[in-house]
């Protein structure tokens, strides 16, 4: 499967025989475990295997949950009341789920933002960022759905005002926006369907994972040299990469723990610092809450979805040349979506030949930029649309595209890139001294 | 409910209904050391037994708290009462039964009573439901140590009625408390740029509390401030009942992945050192 060469399973009893000529299920799980690794990889390649223990942690609580809630919405909200008070360990369970959701997606912008920092995007790992900006969209669809479940305020006037933005559409948008939540509202068939996807979702985000590791089992990983393995030989290959097993599963555990150790203390002693007060009163279709804020994880591309107000010039201007079709509620929603959408197409925007950001020394500093700008979008999100903040969010969106659509396009022609090491080898033993003996 | 009574009431003094939330319009939180705040915090039960006497005596009148089944008045980490007491406790309640198509002294196995009076928000999840202290934006980490401050607004609220400010209009309805946020607000108490020059709003509720509502059976002296404290605890207790088994999970996770961490620390290091040339192994 894999395109390092390394030694492959072999059948050694007649047990074994007989089943891998029938289904070489167990050779799969080896070349799977067994990849050759780069042995340079440094702390920032552990948030893969985080967000497949945040999967797994997220189903594994989720279907027990769904054991004990009720989809309805006169039922729903005293149904988390009861796991909270009346199901065994049902409140540890439900403060698991509902924190792991902001675990995951702590991991994911941090794995994000490596691969966007070592060009992991870059040929020939196109087919693996773009599986995994799907992933991300559709966690996002999935934390979003989750968040309405509770049927709390703010899940009631979140999914509001996240449908309305399909209602943004020109011409088709109201129709839409009512096939989505099922009748005109929010209502009990919006519950009913917004639960049932997500319980399927998990399903699909875990079958798109098997993909995206197929995919880079293929190419082998990126490391923080960007070079790639040598393949000419097993010996070649042998000198850049050290098995999956045991050296980087242990390595991946250990950070894993250590995570865990922070998890478990916003678990145990803050399960309610990352959400929203207003989401344990009921929802009521009569109240509005005074802020209606997503979840933090939304907040920096609902920056960028408030960004773009009628008097921007930009909007403006999209608004006249279009006969007033995209007005600046619908350029708001293209920008939301547009954001993410320009983050996938990086591997066709970015023109340098260097993978690594470690031998771009203008990228280091755009990048870096990009990464305090993220920040800032998250933060500008979640302050109220007046005063300084629209015109801060309007910087940092606009940033946003600038840094994808103009800077590294640009870069990779105007940068004179710093030498590079010619092998894995050379880089690592830079780092940790010759080898007295040949690897192995 | 609450709230849009206050802010229908108000109406001819507020310009709008939204004005009241519009920025600069902040309540006055006093942060009470509640026994139970911080990683090793616990529910002090007798704090939280007197607390159950001023929701019964005095809240109980017009709140509900729907959520909160009876026989967990007995449970450990909460008011801890001997199981006869929580029987006792519980028969004050009439509860509709459908089986018998009438009602019937309540059993341990039900719920404290829904709202009772029109325009009282339930109980159960008040202490959750509003915060003294704001989220992730505002005190940051300080949350570990003093959590989310809903009991602290619970005590502000009760101890908050104040006569109404000087600059209000004196023919206003209702009465002026620090701590409510969510009432109308007098346009004469905004300054130019529309920011409250005085914390709080109109409330609908009257002063529940104040001083001596209720006698206290470990002898404690019923002041204002100390009923406000043990209710808050109390209601605090209602809205997070397994905080206590939630604290001591959070703790024993923390302690056997610490131990976990530094036994994977110590073999990852062994294992990577042939690889990274150290002699150390």
């Amino acid at each position: 499967m894999s395109g390092i060469p390394h030694d492959h399973y072999e059948p050694a009893t007649s047990g074994e025989k007989w089943l891998h000529s029938r289904l070489p299920i167990v050779g799969l799980l080896y070349d799977t475990i067994m990849i050759p690794t780069p042995k340079n990889l440094n702390w920032m390649w552990i948030w893969g295997i985080v967000l497949t223990f945040c999967l797994a942690l997220q189903i594994v609580t989720g279907i027990i949950l769904a054991m004990h809630y009720t989809p309805h919405v006169d039922l729903a909200f005293a149904s988390v009341e009861h796991i909270m008070r009346n199901v065994n360990g049902g409140h540890f369970i439900r403060y698991l789920h509902m924190n792991g959701a902001s675990l995951f997606f702590v991991a994911v912008y941090l794995h994000i933002f490596r691969g966007l920092y070592y060009g992991s995007y870059k040929a020939p790992r196109e087919v693996t960022w773009i599986i995994g900006m799907l992933i991300y969209v559709l966690m996002m669809g999935t934390a979003f759905m989750g968040y309405v479940l509770p049927w709390g305020q703010m899940s009631f006037w979140g999914a509001t005002v996240i449908t309305g933005l399909f209602g943004a559409i020109p011409f088709i948008g109201d129709a839409i926006q009512t096939w989505l939540l099922g009748g005109p509202a929010v209502d009990n068939a919006t519950l009913n369907r917004f639960f049932s996807l997500h319980y399927l979702l998990p399903f699909v985000i875990a079958a798109l994972v098997a993909l995206h590791i197929w995919a880079f089992h293929t190419t082998g990983n990126n490391n923080p040299t960007g070079i790639d393995v040598r393949r000419t030989s097993k010996a070649e290959a042998a000198k850049d990469t050290v098995p999956f097993w045991p050296y980087f599963v242990i390595k991946d555990l250990f950070a894993l723990a250590v995570i865990m150790v922070v998890f478990f203390a916003v678990v145990g002693f803050m399960p309610n610092y990352l959400g929203h007060p207003d989401n344990y009163i009921e929802a009521n279709p009569l109240v509005t809450p005074a802020h209606i804020v997503p979840e933090w994880y939304f907040l920096p591309f609902y920056a960028i979805l408030r960004a773009f107000t009628a008097d921007v010039w930009v909007v403006m201007f999209t608004n006249w040349i279009t006969g007033g079709i995209i007005d600046a509620k619908f350029f708001g929603v293209i920008a939301m979506f547009g954001a993410i959408i320009v983050m996938a197409l990086a591997p066709w925007l970015d023109t340098s030949s260097v993978r690594s950001g470690r031998y771009r020394p203008m990228f280091k500093w755009w990048f870096w930029l990009f990464a305090v700008n993220f920040v800032v979008l998250t933060w500008v999100g979640a302050m109220p649309a007046e005063g300084i903040y629209p015109y801060i969010a309007l910087i940092g969106s606009a940033y946003w595209f600038a840094y994808f659509l103009v800077i590294l396009p640009l870069l990779g022609v105007i940068e004179k890139p710093e030498a590079q090491p010619a092998t894995i080898e050379e880089d690592f033993e830079a780092h940790y001294g010759q080898a007295q003996t040949p690897a192995e | 409910m609450f709230k849009k009574t206050g802010i229908a009431a108000l109406t001819a003094l507020s310009l709008s209904a939204g004005g009241a939330f519009a920025a600069g319009a902040e309540g006055h939180i006093e942060d009470v050391a509640f026994s139970f705040e911080g990683p090793f915090g616990t529910f002090d039960e007798v704090q939280l037994q007197r607390g159950l006497k001023v929701y019964t005596q005095v809240c109980a009148a017009c709140h509900g708290m729907q959520y909160v089944p009876l026989r967990t008045l007995g449970d450990k980490g909460g008011p801890h009462l001997p199981e006869d007491q929580v029987f006792a406790f519980a028969e004050q309640f009439e509860v509709f039964d459908p089986e018998l198509d009438d009602f019937r002294p309540a059993k341990p196995t039900d719920h404290f009573p829904a709202v009772t009076s029109a325009g009282a928000p339930d109980l159960s999840l008040m202490a959750k439901k509003r915060a003294g202290f704001h989220g992730p934006y505002g005190t940051g980490i300080a949350q570990l140590f003093k959590g989310m401050g809903g009991p602290e607004y619970i005590y502000s609220l009760m101890v908050g009625y104040h006569d109404a400010p000087e600059c209000a209009p004196e023919d206003f309805p209702g009465s002026y408390n620090a701590a409510f946020t969510a009432g109308g607000f007098p346009e004469e108490c905004k300054d130019e740029h529309g920011h409250h020059t005085v914390p709080g709003s109109w409330i609908a509720m009257g002063q529940p509390l104040w001083g001596d509502d209720v006698e206290y059976d470990d002898g404690t002296e019923a002041t204002l401030e100390q009923q406000a404290e043990d209710v808050a605890a109390f209601l605090m207790w209602a809205a997070e009942p397994k905080m206590m088994a939630r604290q001591q999970a959070g703790l024993t996770g923390v302690i056997f992945l610490t131990v976990l961490s530094v036994l994977l620390y110590l073999t990852n290091k062994r294992l990577w050192a042939p690889i990274k040339h150290r002699k150390d192994s």
